[in-house]
């Protein structure tokens, strides 16, 4: 994360949200969740996903980087009847995966 | 959801322990569990991958198979059965041009909250990914369209899976799931010592019932509320509720398209329809109202009109089942997610009734001013004419479906819907060629009703093979066709929209449905060769088996008032009183 942020940089940041997903792990779950942001036209900045250590591989953690504030909530309410989606919640950009990541999406 | 809970049959296939261990293949598993679920019909067509399958399906004793002539016809019997009973029905395909011709059907059945089970047949595992003969990623197709759906990897899963789908289906807002099967699954070898339970739907949300007080002290203080009526009342089995909370409260009741029958025809609170092709009164006091009361709706654009200009005065009061349409087109002041028809149950346990003679007045002004006009209800050979005609001759048992179009519109707009799930016609996703094979599913789960169809010469040629599936079943199924030779609603959106720049809408070859009927097996009678077409018509009508009934109108005819799409509703088109 670079120190001084340009106006935009600073508006892009205000518009973004995280959420954390936690979903069964199995073939298919991926496709749910980016199905469901592309029919709706959400927009979808970043994906991260990896199985949940611990669970045997039985479950998966997803983040997301969204640039839907007015949406947010109509998001998550539609995340949530995913059946493979267990649970959904919001957090902080600061320190998100996506923040701590930032270095390796630079040209 | 009492009502659409599947009521598995209480016989012997339902003892949780198989009469003997043995080994029984996927195929196998799936024909049981699915009559464990007490399904008595499937609706399908056979194909490579679904082979196994139908080598099962062929020992059951208790599932009838019914021989689609395209497999969009199987999910759209399977839907017409859904519709009428509220059950979650099967329909089979096959891989690859099976499963892909059942997506309309699908997702038909998505848009409008239908309990579907498309089960298909996939390659065998080892060859999925090479792009085999008839192979086809049908979980990915699926997947946007259903509620939930499966690719199912072993015979074990089916336990799980088979019982799962019929909960998702029948739970909450019901909808369509589909589950991909391949052939290796299908044909493997299992022991069998447990059966699953037959699933039901899951409890209903818990909501917090001190706002149904909040909701009530609303609506008491409001001076001119108004009840948006919809689909979740129909699929909550709460049309008893609500006729009783409608009238202790005094509320007059507008109907979406998915809600019409919920209040009787006559019913002096009834608004008829809202919306595109509302009547004149019903948009203008949507205009006026200060409180909408929105009970298992969504808000869909054919009904609200440019979102903006919907009920401008009013506050918005929404319950619905599902969490996610509630803020999606409208923002209400006060929400309950549940069951409508327990939130309606709580709410009549504490309400006087209370009258609104200010409001009601108000009503009876608009709607003699602007009253929904009928123009030709006495003329058989006018759309209005034929639709009272027909019913007339019917009586409230006779399940009425449609296609998709003007005719659709003229039948929402004046045909008497007088009870629940009479009323069968593909909504969210305007399917047309819904209409027949809808209508054959009704008349399936219901062979003692009459299963009457509206269609028009575009949308019946879109699924007119299923009529052979209808001589084949020999039901009591009647179609009549409001043939204008033209694709009516377009011609009229052209007409309206686009300067009369006619352009692809008339068939110039013309074709004799009377006579296609006769060749696939079929009663056919041309109204328009008819000496006496009233007694013809009444004769076709009554007497039993499946008949099309040819009804020339012209092409000219209109669906009027209408609100261009993208309008508010308060700018209607025709429709005025002279």
């Amino acid at each position: 994360m670079s120190a001084v942020m340009t106006p935009s940089e600073t508006t892009e940041r205000l518009q973004q949200s995280v959420l954390k997903l936690t979903v069964n792990n199995h073939p298919g779950v991926m496709s749910a969740v980016c199905g469901l942001f592309s029919r709706r036209s959400y927009n979808l900045e970043g994906i991260m996903v990896r199985p949940i250590q611990g669970t045997d591989g039985a479950q998966s953690r997803v983040w997301l980087l969204l640039n839907e504030v007015d949406k947010l909530e109509q998001v998550m309410r539609h995340t949530e009847k995913l059946v493979d989606v267990l649970t959904v919640d919001r957090h902080k950009l600061e320190d998100s995966v996506f923040a701590k990541t930032e270095g390796f999406f630079k040209v | 959801m009492s009502e659409s809970a599947s009521q598995p049959a209480n016989n012997p296939v339902n003892s949780q322990i198989p009469e003997a261990a043995k080994q029984l293949s996927g195929s196998q598993i799936i024909i049981k569990l699915l009559e464990r679920q007490g399904v008595t019909h499937i609706a399908g067509v056979p194909g490579g991958a679904a082979l196994p399958l139908y080598d099962s399906l062929a020992d059951s004793s208790t599932i009838k198979h019914v021989l689609a002539r395209h497999e969009q016809g199987a999910g759209f019997i399977a839907q017409g059965m859904a519709r009428v009973s509220g059950e979650a029905q099967v329909c089979f395909a096959s891989s690859g041009p099976g499963a892909s011709n059942l997506i309309t059907a699908v997702a038909d059945a998505r848009l409008d909250s239908i309990p579907l089970i498309a089960i298909t047949g996939q390659v065998p595992q080892q060859m999925i990914g090479t792009d085999a003969f008839q192979e086809i990623d049908t979980f990915g197709l699926m997947l946007p369209i259903t509620k939930h759906n499966w690719m199912v990897r072993s015979a074990e899963e089916l336990l799980t899976v088979i019982p799962e789908a019929f909960r998702i289906a029948l739970s909450g807002r019901p909808g369509p799931v589909s589950i991909d099967v391949p052939k290796d699954v299908q044909t493997q070898l299992i022991d069998v010592t447990e059966w699953p339970e037959p699933a039901v739907a899951v409890e209903t949300p818990a909501f917090d019932e001190q706002a149904i007080e909040a909701m009530l002290a609303k609506i008491r203080s409001s001076h001119k509320p108004l009840l948006m009526i919809g689909g979740g009342i129909v699929y909550s089995g709460a049309t008893e509720q609500l006729r009783e909370f409608a009238e202790k409260l005094d509320v007059p009741t507008v109907q979406t398209f998915m809600g019409l029958g919920i209040l009787p025809d006559d019913h002096p609170l009834s608004l008829g329809m809202l919306g595109m092709h509302g009547a004149r009164y019903t948009n203008y006091l949507l205009e006026e109202c200060d409180l909408l009361i929105g009970l298992g709706v969504r808000f869909d654009d054919r009904a609200t009109g440019k979102v903006e200009a919907f009920c401008p005065k009013a506050e918005i009061i929404h319950v619905d089942i599902d969490r996610s349409e509630i803020g999606k087109v409208k923002n209400p002041v006060l929400s309950i997610q549940a069951d409508v028809g327990e939130v309606l149950t709580l709410a009549n346990q504490q309400l006087e009734a209370m009258q609104r003679p200010l409001w009601q007045q108000r009503v009876e002004q608009l709607k003699a001013a602007h009253p929904l006009i009928l123009e030709g209800a006495d003329e058989l050979f006018r759309p209005y004419g034929a639709i009272k005609a027909v019913a007339d001759i019917l009586d409230d048992t006779a399940n009425i479906s449609t296609d998709v179009g003007q005719h659709q519109m003229w039948v929402a707009q004046a045909y008497p819907f007088n009870r629940p799930r009479q009323w069968i016609s593909s909504g969210g996703l305007g399917t047309m060629g819904f209409g027949l094979p809808a209508a054959i599913g009704a008349a399936l789960a219901q062979p003692d009703r009459k299963s009457v169809c509206f269609s028009g010469d575009g949308s019946f040629m879109m699924n007119i093979q299923e009529l052979a599936t209808a001589a084949e079943e020999n039901l009591d199924v009647k179609i009549i066709i409001l043939n204008n030779g033209h694709l009516g609603l377009v011609r009229q959106q052209q007409t309206l929209f686009y300067n009369k720049n006619l352009n692809a809408v008339k068939y110039q070859q013309t074709t004799d449905f009377a006579k296609a009927a006769e060749a696939m097996g079929c009663k056919g009678v041309n109204l328009a060769l008819s000496e006496d077409p009233m007694t013809d018509l009444k004769n076709a009508l009554l007497e039993h088996g499946p008949c099309v009934i040819n009804l020339p109108i012209s092409e000219t005819e209109m669906v009027y008032p209408m609100v261009a799409p993208g309008g508010a509703n308060c700018d209607m088109i025709g429709g005025e009183a002279e």
